[in-house]
């Protein structure tokens, strides 16, 4: 088992101010990390900066050669926009093959020339339409293909939002409060999916949640953030400390 | 035919054509990824900015597009910098900024040389401004809006589907976001004079209003909208021709009476095939235990059936 991500004392922040302060953990294979705290307590920052999209200010963050090189798949909070959004099944997850083509080329030592082509293909190769296609068997929307995204359920609309991170690496998925909007039902549904892709297949999850109560019987860490680290560990330990009192209410008082 | 065979013996008519083709062709395809991205109103501000840009250029006695192609861009550098941000709502700012934009304009033509009919043809447009030159440079922007979208058309649909996940995988979304700002202002500058500032924003935002209606596909919608602009422009222009009326607002009327058709179609369309709940693929196990709600789902845990497996770490886990 190898770890995939470091991070030693790491802060994450924008200009004047920082949102994460001396954040040490580490994401191992195999792993499914629910990161938890209230709002403002930096969850989405911390995303951000594992997704590469802002720099750590302090600290050492170090992410395995092999997730570089894929990236990580991601689930983003859906905004309203989506919601009326005219697309076809096939084209959404197909869209998450863009990385990994990306990636390819530059992965070949190609020159910028040849990083270019790659960009400029009007079309997608037989290769990313078979990873879409499997994917899309993978969570059991094959049949979806045609479908109109805006029409979906909300199960299925994630259900397709996560075939399209797949497409984009097989290693790791961030879900970013993945069950906002789904019914109890689907909820369910969810999670059941995600154990299954973190169990069959393989694929490390970290995921950033409200829904303590709901995950913690899933997970096998627990993050508990409010600008600095509150817990970092086991589940079964969270559920004895204050702080996971206070979150998953219970039996004691 | 012969009224059209009659229209095309006119030169000026001619380059309106061509120009006009043209230049709805690019604020369709711009306007879809405009519209699906809620910058709909980002038309409408930039022609205003424009009108101002004019207003000022001929008062001075300058060249109006020299004046207000760069005026404009800048603008809508300013205007996605300000959604971008999110310092302020988009929607506020670009209300502001039409509003002041179109108040300058106003001044200091009444200022200089009066209201007169030119300023009556910035806002509601005439047929005798497209020049030869504005045909030569809306080829140019026609071709690179049309390069853009055939060779970048997966990246322009990832972006405007989902920024976050784009920017994840390593598209240069704000790259995107600016060539579209700019292309849009050129496309504004260059239309607004012949369908004038009070309507050429309906070229951005009607042909996408209009296919989305009916098509269920990106590309169905970005191919639809830039067939409806075009097919819409000319049955806009010939009835102009014909009926001695403006002809921007001609072609919004027309556009309008499409978006109606395409609405009555949608409606046809969902009674016929009687809407139905899709059923998602795959084989799908009814909710273990009943609904998990936070209030037993400690209790939960215990009833899960036999199929149900625990994460890896289960062995770390006292079983039931």
């Amino acid at each position: 088992m190898s770890t995939l991500i470091t991070c030693r004392h790491v802060d994450f922040g924008y200009e004047n101010h920082d949102a994460v302060v001396d954040l040490s953990m580490e994401v191992d294979e195999g792993d499914y990390l629910c990161v938890v705290g209230a709002n403002g307590s930096g969850k989405s920052t911390l995303v951000k900066g594992l997704l590469g999209l802002i720099k750590p200010m302090k600290g050492e963050l170090t992410v395995a050669e092999e997730l570089r090189r894929t990236g990580i798949g991601y689930l983003p909070q859906q905004t309203a926009a989506q919601k009326d959004f005219p697309a076809s099944v096939y084209e959404v997850v197909l869209s998450g093959t863009l990385s990994r083509s990306a990636a390819q080329s530059s992965g070949d030592g190609g020159t910028k020339k040849g990083t270019l082509a790659a960009r400029l293909r009007p079309f997608y190769s037989p290769e990313e339409k078979r990873l879409a296609a499997s994917c899309m068997e993978k969570l059991g929307i094959s049949e979806l293909k045609n479908h109109c995204y805006r029409e979906l359920s909300g199960g299925q609309q994630q259900r397709v939002l996560i075939a399209r991170a797949l497409c984009a690496t097989s290693r790791m998925l961030i879900l970013d409060e993945p069950i906002t909007g789904l019914d109890p039902s689907a909820i369910q549904d969810f999670y059941r999916l995600v154990r299954r892709l973190n169990r069959d297949e393989g694929v490390t999850i970290l995921m950033v949640t409200h829904d303590v109560a709901g995950v913690v019987s899933q997970a096998n860490r627990i993050l508990h953030l409010q600008q600095r680290v509150v817990f970092f560990g086991k589940p079964e330990e969270y559920r004895r400390t204050a702080a996971g009192r206070r979150y998953l209410g219970g039996e004691d008082r | 035919m012969s009224v059209i065979a009659e229209m095309l013996s006119y030169p000026f008519l001619v380059r309106a054509f061509v120009g006009g083709i043209l230049v709805s062709l690019c604020a369709a395809l711009l306007g879809v990824t405009l519209v699906l991205k809620r910058y709909s109103m980002i038309g409408d501000g930039l022609s205003h900015v424009s009108f101002g840009a004019i207003s000022v250029a001929v008062a001075a006695g300058w060249s109006p597009l020299q004046v207000s192609i760069p005026v404009v861009v800048l603008a809508a550098f300013f205007l996605l910098r300000i959604t971008e941000s999110g310092r302020m709502r988009s929607d506020a700012a670009i209300a502001m900024i039409s509003a002041s934009a179109l108040s300058i304009g106003i001044v200091v033509t009444s200022l200089t040389t009066g209201m007169t009919t030119d300023v009556s043809s910035y806002m509601f447009g005439s047929i005798l401004a497209m020049s030869r030159g504005d045909v030569w440079l809306s080829a140019v922007l026609s071709a690179v809006v049309l390069g853009m979208f055939v060779l970048c058309y997966h990246r322009i649909f990832a972006v405007t589907f989902d920024e976050s996940f784009a920017k994840a995988t390593g598209v240069n979304v704000s790259f995107y976001n600016t060539v579209t700002a700019v292309l849009t202002a050129v496309t504004i500058v260059l239309g607004m004079r012949m369908m004038g500032a009070m309507l050429i924003s309906s070229l951005v935002i009607f042909p996408a209003l209009t296919s989305m209606r009916v098509f269920k596909s990106f590309r169905g919608v970005v191919i639809s909208s830039g067939v409806l602009a075009v097919v819409c422009f000319c049955i806009g222009m010939t009835g102009s021709y014909v009926f001695s009326t403006p002809a921007g607002a001609s072609v919004v009327l027309v556009d309008l009476a499409a978006f109606l058709l395409f609405w009555l179609a949608e409606m046809i369309l969902r009674k016929r095939i009687r809407w139905q709940p899709l059923k998602p693929g795959g084989k799908r196990t009814p909710p273990a235990g009943g609904v998990q709600t936070p209030k037993n789902a400690r209790k939960w845990k215990t009833m899960r059936p036999e199929g149900e497996h625990a994460p890896r770490s289960a062995g770390e886990r006292k079983q039931p």
